[in-house]
């Protein structure tokens, strides 16, 4: 197995968990939690890509990865803006219990 | 592969299985950490030094204390009585795994061997990742910038309270 398969084994595990993570818990934050997984496993695909890739030089996958974090960042920010907003509205994170649109 | 990247790749993964596994949501934010963690150093083993520190910054610094922030402020860290699992739960699983399967089939069949892949590693300052940032990639770090400066205001303005409609 070549380095770079061990390492897209090892995001795609990650991804995975994440997404299990995501599907199962009921808990938002939880699920957020998993999302985040999620994205850190893509990052890991892509430094991977660019670490073996034929032009690192060119800073590509780098590139996608340090804009992905960024932005994954903000979407943490929001994300847990939005959980804490409901919870002081339906005074629960229990995703099972979030069945109403109207607060 | 060495012995490192077995470390580190069982380190990262029990950290995101303890995170999505554990009762407690306490516990479960401090696996994440662990994970965290453990990404940033496979990202500073495949000698990414510039995202394997942005990742620790970011992520560990900012990411996981807003997570145990959340965690605290809605007392998320009682565990319900009903159980963590969600109602599809065993449908959830399915799905991983399955998604699981076909990329872990998709890396294995594929044909290995990129050309530079037992090259030398990539001789990539920072110096070169700000040039690349302020040259060639500048309209985007624009763009990220004001993405960063809305998710900020937009954040505090749904977690902010409503003082009208409190009662």
């Amino acid at each position: 197995m070549s380095p770079l398969a061990g390492y897209l084994l090892v995001a795609a595990l990650l991804f995975s968990v994440g997404l299990a993570g995501a599907l199962t818990r009921r808990n938002a934050i939880l699920v957020l939690i998993g999302i985040e997984l999620m994205l850190n496993a893509a990052n890991l695909n892509l430094i991977a890509f660019w670490r073996y890739g034929p032009h690192p030089e060119a800073l590509t996958g780098m590139m996608f990865a340090i804009f992905s974090i960024a932005v994954a960042a903000a979407e943490a920010a929001v994300g847990l803006g939005l959980v804490i907003s409901i919870h002081r509205h339906a005074k629960t994170t229990d995703l099972d219990a979030m069945n109403r649109m109207k607060g | 592969m060495s012995i490192v990247f077995f470390i580190l790749a069982a380190l990262t993964v029990a950290g995101a299985l303890a995170a999505v596994l554990l009762k407690n949501t306490v516990h479960c934010a401090l696996a994440l950490t662990v994970a965290f963690a453990g990404l940033a150093l496979l990202f500073l083993k495949l000698d990414a030094q510039f995202a394997g520190f942005a990742q620790i910054l970011v992520y560990i610094g900012a990411v996981a204390i807003l997570v145990v922030f959340a965690i605290l402020l809605t007392r998320g860290s009682e565990t319900p009585k009903d159980g963590v699992y969600s109602r599809g739960a065993i449908a959830g699983l399915v799905i991983a795994a399955g998604v699981f399967a076909v990329l872990g089939w998709a890396v294995l069949q594929s044909v290995g061997g990129l050309p530079h892949e037992s090259g030398p590693a990539p001789a990539v300052t920072v110096l070169q990742i700000g040039q690349a940032l302020m040259g060639r990639y500048v309209l985007p770090l624009e763009i990220v910038a004001l993405l960063l400066t809305a998710a900020l205001i937009g954040a505090v303005i749904v977690a902010m309270h409503e003082k009208e409609e409190a009662k």
